[in-house]
């Protein structure tokens, strides 16, 4: 590996981490959808540089599954859910902006610690590049931690799903397969849980969660 | 030894086993279609003994002829792993064990099975049972092992719920399922420590490299735990009394028979094969756990009045005598006595047989009694040896045999095991040379206690007058449950007339597990036995038996020959009290009295109570018994508690909402990372 191609490549999965941060203090739904799509979009370069770099055209696959499925059709498809249901109002999140955003530094700081410890004496590129992964994946699940709005639970988990993505183009010769059925288990959850999100809206009148713990009779 | 030409047209013995156990898999299938038809029963069992002698001539073939090791990897099971059968001299000893129970266990069934209600309930289970038993003998892969070991405990699990209806029954199915679950997670650990990190879940790859001291330890330790419940060790032993009796007779036979024994071949291919060398305090923990059992379950045979019952709490003294044998041979293996070794093994492997057989004709006589009189208390039967003879007899030979009295074979295995501990100060290690004769001093205890036990079980069930309709009326059972218990019984006869040639066959198993085996036996002259050396101790089981014949008949002849002919009828001697009711016998608390007492407050925690009317009234006195088991007490009643009070606590958990599960799963998840990145 050398200096530059090295770089370009914790550049570029350095950018996820940013776009992640990015998501988690979008509170307008169409805002965090776009930049949603940015996040497929960097993914999409970050792995397209590990093919090249790699040689590995199979992971070119990849990166024509992000661009069209994560970048395309899935936030088109979230923005004529959110236009029809008619929730482009702001979203609330769960304790201040501030806070959910120390949080996440913490979240790196932490995959950072435990990735470059575990993986001493690992290829160096794959080792940022977990690290990174690992960042975006925690960030993911923040995301679905703090958010109420099922939308942007449900762009948590694509985001933490980029990070796997990034994950598994680090590591040298991942199967082809393994790539494709993690695409269409995302594509999947996004039917179901558009199918789902119409059904809750239907019921509640809203696709705020806490309406389902009101409903089950929960105290929060 | 020479193969005649007969045996060497057989089949390979491994091939033919396996081929024999998917027979009885299939049976199941087989069974759970026809079973409505009343052909049925009789069909399956006799395919099921057909099978089960086929194993057993393979196993008897692979003894006989001391065949080399045998293996087959068949493409079934974890698609990286294979499935590994072996066929060694263990394995062959084992079969020989479990499928001589089995065909006796079927052939019981042929008429015993007739009169079972809920046939659909057990003929599909019966054959998948047996194949299971015979899988974990042949496995040679820990994945092979466990499904089989798994299979053999859920398969038994639903015979014992065969009459699920009754509420005891489901209490013990209960307590067994948890148990058998305990034991099967006990070896799952136990083969992970011995597949190490590499993953060999092949024996051949455990055996190849030895684990480190604590690590081998720890396998001991949880070998003991799997195997040791299976088997019915205290202090894991209390599913055992429950689940024994509530299974179908012929099911009880081969679970205290059969089971126990296959749990025993675990433990020893664990800690005898796998594991590599042994230390001394293994053999002493094991030692100390088996005599425990073996004074624990006579004490609490003794005092059963549930003839079933008495006999599945025997079987824990049994197998407490076996792993006296089993630890006394580690302890000299570890100490390089290898001869020594030999002989508390064989005589732990010989005991195992000879209670397979003994116990398998009780259990069997038992249903038999069951069969005639609907009763297992021991308080409604009585005065049967007139109304069952033959079944009688039968039962008279296996208490003879379980009582280890000379001739017959359960002397023989238990007078092996006490001259093993006889050698123990040859031990370098004090507390084994202090311990092993307070050991011993446990044993005889039990042997003692045995025989006490079964005279009362015998007694009270089959001497005396009835003690309720039932017992009156109760006729002779049927053809085939007679031949196989007889045939049992005339085997713990023959086995103890010529122990030697038992001996000698299992001589191969023991030169697998301690690399020595005991010096052939049956090439002495007059047939004797001589464990160590003839200065020392020697037992000729033929003398014996012509002893007991001739004296017998000495006996028989001398009365006849002076007494008859001053024959005269009189009353009977009426104890003091002419009264006929059949409520002044001796009963089956009255003859357990005694040793309830003694053992009083330091086993049973026993509580007489004595409700005297007041003067004038008219109502009966009542004398009440209340008797405890203390580690059930102690142990497992602390643990059901905590688990109850650990549930109900965190089903809590239950009804969270959406968001809380994921801040849980994200909560855990940062933690571990942080351990991660803290751990120094």
């Amino acid at each position: 590996m050398h200096g530059a191609s090295f770089d370009i490549a914790h550049l570029l999965a350095g950018a996820l981490v940013l776009v992640s941060f990015m998501l988690l203090y979008q509170d307008r739904l169409y805002a965090l959808l776009n930049v949603f799509a940015l996040h497929a979009v960097v993914l999409a370069a970050s792995v397209a540089w590990q093919a090249y770099v790699q040689d590995a055209p199979h992971l070119y696959v990849t990166v024509a599954i992000a661009l069209v499925l994560k970048a395309g059709i899935i936030p088109i498809a979230l923005h004529n859910m959110v236009r029809r249901m008619g929730i482009h109002r702001e979203i609330e999140t769960v304790g201040g902006i501030g806070a959910t955003m120390l949080a996440g530094m913490g979240l790196v700081a932490l995959s950072m610690m435990v990735m470059l410890r575990v993986t001493a004496g690992a290829d160096p590129l794959a080792r940022e590049d977990l690290a990174f992964a690992l960042a975006v994946i925690l960030l993911g699940l923040l995301i679905m931690v703090t958010r109420r709005n099922a939308v942007s639970q449900i762009v948590g988990f694509m985001s933490l799903e980029n990070g796997l993505i990034l994950a598994a183009a680090g590591a040298n010769g991942m199967p082809l397969v393994v790539e494709i059925s993690i695409a269409f288990s995302v594509l999947i959850a996004l039917i179901v849980i558009g199918v789902f999100l119409f059904r809750i809206r239907e019921r509640f009148d809203t696709v705020d969660v806490h309406a389902l713990d009101r409903f089950r009779g929960e105290r929060l | 030894m020479t193969a005649s030409p007969l045996l060497a047209l057989a089949p390979p013995p491994l091939a033919g086993s396996l081929l024999a156990i998917a027979a009885l898999l299939a049976l199941g299938p087989l069974a759970v279609l026809t079973f409505r038809s009343r052909l049925s029963s009789g069909l399956i069992y006799i395919l099921a003994f057909v099978a089960s002698v086929t194993i057993l001539v393979a196993g008897a073939t692979h003894l006989w002829r001391s065949d080399s090791v045998e293996s087959l990897t068949l493409a079934l099971g974890l698609p990286s792993l294979g499935a590994h059968f072996r066929l060694d001299a263990l394995s062959a000893a084992f079969l020989v064990i479990v499928d001589l129970g089995a065909a006796g266990a079927c052939i019981f069934a042929i008429g015993y099975g007739r009169h079972e209600t809920a046939r659909g309930r057990v003929l599909p289970f019966f054959p998948l049972f047996l194949a299971a038993m015979n899988v974990v003998v042949l496995a040679a892969d820990a994945f092979s092992f466990l499904m089989g070991w798994e299979f053999m405990s859920l398969a038994s699990w639903a015979l014992v719920m065969t009459h699920h209806r009754e509420s005891e029954n489901a209490r013990a199915g209960y307590i067994y399922i948890v148990m058998a679950s305990l034991g099967t997670l006990a070896l799952l650990f136990c083969f992970g420590l011995l597949a190490g990190s590499g993953g060999g879940y092949d024996f051949a790859a455990m055996r190849a490299h030895s684990p480190a001291p604590v690590a081998a330890a720890s396998v001991l330790l949880m070998a003991l735990i799997g195997a040791g419940s299976k088997a019915g060790l205290a202090p894991l032993h209390a599913w055992l009394p429950l689940a024994h009796p509530a299974a179908p007779s012929h099911v009880s036979a081969l679970m205290s028979g059969v089971m126990t024994k296959v749990a025993v071949y675990g433990f020893i291919r664990i800690a005898f094969d796998l594991i590599g060398a042994p230390l001394w305090w293994w053999g002493l923990i094991v030692l100390l756990v088996g005599g425990l059992s073996a004074v624990l379950g006579v004490l609490f045979a003794m005092i059963q009045t549930d003839l079933k019952r008495v006999l599945a709490y025997s079987t824990i003294e049994n197998i407490g005598f076996v792993f006296v044998g089993l630890g006394l041979a580690l302890a000299f293996e570890a100490n390089g006595l290898t001869a020594a070794a030999a002989l508390a093994f064989t005589a732990a492997i010989f005991h195992a047989f000879n209670h397979s057989l003994f116990k398998s004709a009780l259990f069997l006589g038992s249903g038999a009694v069951l069969e005639a009189t609907g009763a297992r208390e021991m308080d409604k039967l009585g005065g049967l040896i007139h109304r069952m003879p033959a079944t009688a007899l039968a039962f008279l030979m296996g208490s003879v045999a379980i009582s280890a009295v000379p001739p017959f074979n359960g002397f023989a295995s238990e007078w092996l095991t006490l001259q093993a501990i006889l050698l123990s100060p040859q031990l370098h290690e004090w507390p084994l040379k202090i311990l092993v004769p307070g050991v011993g001093a446990m044993l005889a205890l039990a042997a003692a206690l045995a025989a006490a036990c079964f005279v009362r079980a015998y007694g009270v069930t089959f001497l005396g007058r009835p003690r309720s309709t039932d017992a009156a009326d109760a006729k002779e059972t049927d053809f085939f449950s007679l031949s196989a218990m007889l045939s049992l019984a005339v085997a713990c006869l023959i086995v103890g007339v010529l122990p030697g040639l038992v001996m000698d066959a299992f001589a191969p198993a023991a030169q697998l597990a301690v690399g020595a085996h005991m010096p052939a036996q049956i090439h002495d002259r007059w047939l004797s036995i001589v464990p160590v050396a003839e200065s020392r101790s020697s037992y000729n089981g033929l003398l014996v038996f012509a002893f007991a014949l001739a004296s017998m008949a000495a006996t028989v002849l001398a009365i006849h020959w002076f007494a008859s002919r001053s024959l005269r009828r009189t009353p009977a001697w009426d104890c003091g009290f002419p009264n006929p009711n059949s409520i002044t016998q001796y009963g089956a608390g009255s003859m357990a009295q005694p040793v309830r007492r003694v053992f009083a407050d330091f086993v049973f925690r026993a509580r007489e109570q004595v409700d005297m009317p007041a003067p004038g009234a008219f109502e009966a006195a009542r004398f009440r018994v209340d008797v405890r088991d203390r580690l059930w007490d102690a142990l497992y009643a602390p643990i059901a508690g905590l688990v109850a009070f650990v549930s109900d606590k965190l089903n809590y958990l239950q009804f969270l909402t959406i968001r809380r599960y994921l801040s849980l799963v994200f909560a855990s998840l940062i933690a571990l990372l942080l351990a991660l990145a803290l751990w120094p």
